[in-house]
């Protein structure tokens, strides 16, 4: 009961009248009660109590090693980032409380954006407020009524909303089919805008597009590429531009897109171009105008870390050993993975199926380790997947923690 | 290609698709009686696309509920 308040606690019901605009959920609702029923921790619920570095948390009152993060670099606890952040705070407050083009720019946000010209060696860069605008701004004001946007099946859903957004026609192929991207690109009525759509890496399973030939199919038939390179970033490439850079096709993409919510360790996206008219992108792209700009102590976090990740090759080498030693660990274990080989920081265990997912989940979050438990339909394929990202940060000691945890919780629930 | 011989294509090419093999009729819809998933949905588009090569747009697919409608559309976008 809550006093003073003239109405009941509980919502008045109207009889006869089941349905409303939320009767939509029905289904997820019970199927979401259907887990929780069976007496499991709620993996889309887990708070954070404490953080006590980019790798360990306090969960649920247990430590617990993170390898769900994305936290790829480990930059989050950086004490130079976490300065420059307080720095920034101090001199600018703790927000602009306005858009970019209006009284949101400050020094930081120039500066941010000119350590991503320098990092990707690109001539034009611009910040969103999120990886997600970026993806939504760029490809729905680039893409309009009459273009065509070709893109992976498997796209991010920030990808699929920009795309709808744009109100172009939508068409997808069949994930990472070269020869599907091509039949689609063929068909496309002559002088239409084009525009392909490709991740460099694929976040569910961590596997990389063949971009080296899609680019050049792309090319062939004058479609602008826009990659986004999201989960690779100061770690993929030799400078870590990501896997454009790997396959030798940086300079034929327009556009890249990016986020600092990954091994920059804060928040924001952004998208770098080479093309002339760039520029006009911070008038006419809706949602980098109707938003307001990062706060100034995130782009003072964000551009000290971009400009460290640059000098990151030994972090860079080891979070790669991390990946091949986990990799080759869990598949040693008999666990089915989502690559034959590791080509990402991204490690995807296939689990048989929903229920046995969720209970694995479990059994690792209590064994105190923590990763993503990814479900239909996010996934590819309406698979049931534990995504674990790993971090540069995880000793070769904890890498060996974690696949002792996932023996015992593998064993537990009889996947393994 | 004329309306008949367009459904007749399509029919064949919905086949391995229909798993539980419900008649097909004009106002058979994909979502409720054949209960096409979204990767079922994929597959079979792109199965007839190759067919006539043409592209129907997820923008299109959007419109298209019955079997009857999709046969209208491809029969309109074959001839173009």
């Amino acid at each position: 009961m809550s006093e003073g308040i003239s109405q009941p606690d509980q919502p008045h019901v109207i009889e006869g009248e089941g349905k409303d605009l939320f009767s939509k959920f029905d289904d997820i609702i019970a199927l979401r009660e259907g887990l929780l029923s069976q007496g499991q921790e709620d993996p889309f619920n887990l708070v954070m109590e404490k953080v006590l570095s980019p790798t360990r948390a306090i969960c649920n009152g247990r430590e617990t090693i993170l390898l769900g993060t994305y936290n790829y670099m480990g930059m989050t606890f950086d004490p130079d980032v976490v300065e420059a952040g307080k720095q920034a705070l101090a001199d600018f407050g703790s927000g602009t409380t306005g858009s970019r083009v209006l009284n949101g720019t400050y020094q930081g946000h120039k500066e941010v954006e000119q350590a991503l010209m320098d990092f990707y060696d690109m001539d034009h860069a611009m910040v969103f407020s999120t990886g997600y605008q970026a993806n939504l701004g760029i490809i729905s004001t680039i893409a309009g009524k009459g273009d065509y946007v070709v893109l992976d099946i498997d796209s991010h859903a920030s990808i699929w909303d920009g795309c709808k957004m744009g109100d172009a026609e939508i068409v997808p192929f069949k994930h990472n089919d070269i020869e599907a991207m091509e039949k689609r690109l063929r068909r496309i009525p002559e002088g239409a805008g084009k525009l392909v759509v490709l991740e460099g890496v694929y976040s569910m399973l961590g596997d990389i597009a063949p971009l080296k030939e899609m680019v050049a199919v792309a090319k062939k038939y004058g479609a602008m590429v826009l990659v986004d390179e999201a989960h690779s970033m100061g770690f993929i490439g030799e400078n870590g531009r990501g896997v454009v850079e790997t396959a030798g096709v940086i300079d034929d993409v327009d556009f890249i897109i990016g986020t600092f919510s990954k091994s920059v360790g804060t928040v924001g996206g952004f998208c770098v171009s080479n093309h002339p008219k760039f520029e006009i992108m911070r008038l006419v792209c809706r949602p980098y105008v109707f938003t307001a700009s990062l706060p100034p102590s995130v782009v003072a976090t964000a551009c000290t870390s971009i400009r460290k990740l640059m000098h990151g090759s030994n972090k860079r080498a080891h979070l790669w050993e991390n990946s091949r030693t986990l990799h080759k660990g869990l598949k040693d274990l008999g666990f089915q993975l989502g690559t034959e080989e590791p080509q990402s920081a991204i490690i995807a265990v296939i689990m048989p199926d929903l229920e046995k997912g969720a209970a694995m989940w479990e059994a690792l979050i209590k064994g105190g380790l923590y990763v993503n438990l990814a479900r239909p339909p996010a996934t590819p394929a309406n698979m049931t997947l534990l995504r674990c990202s790993l971090c540069a940060e995880h000793s070769e000691k904890e890498v060996g923690q974690i696949l002792e945890i996932f023996e015992e919780a593998g064993k537990a629930v009889g996947i393994i | 290609m004329d309306r008949a011989e367009v459904d007749a294509k399509i029919r064949e090419l919905a086949e391995p698709f229909n798993k539980k093999g419900i008649a097909i009729k004009e106002e058979t819809t994909f979502a409720n009686d054949l209960e096409f998933d979204s990767l079922t949905v994929m597959d079979f588009v792109a199965a007839i696309e190759d067919e006539f090569d043409i592209i129907i747009s997820m923008n299109q697919q959007a419109e298209i509920e019955t079997y009857g409608q999709l046969v209208d559309t491809v029969h309109k976008l074959q001839a173009d």
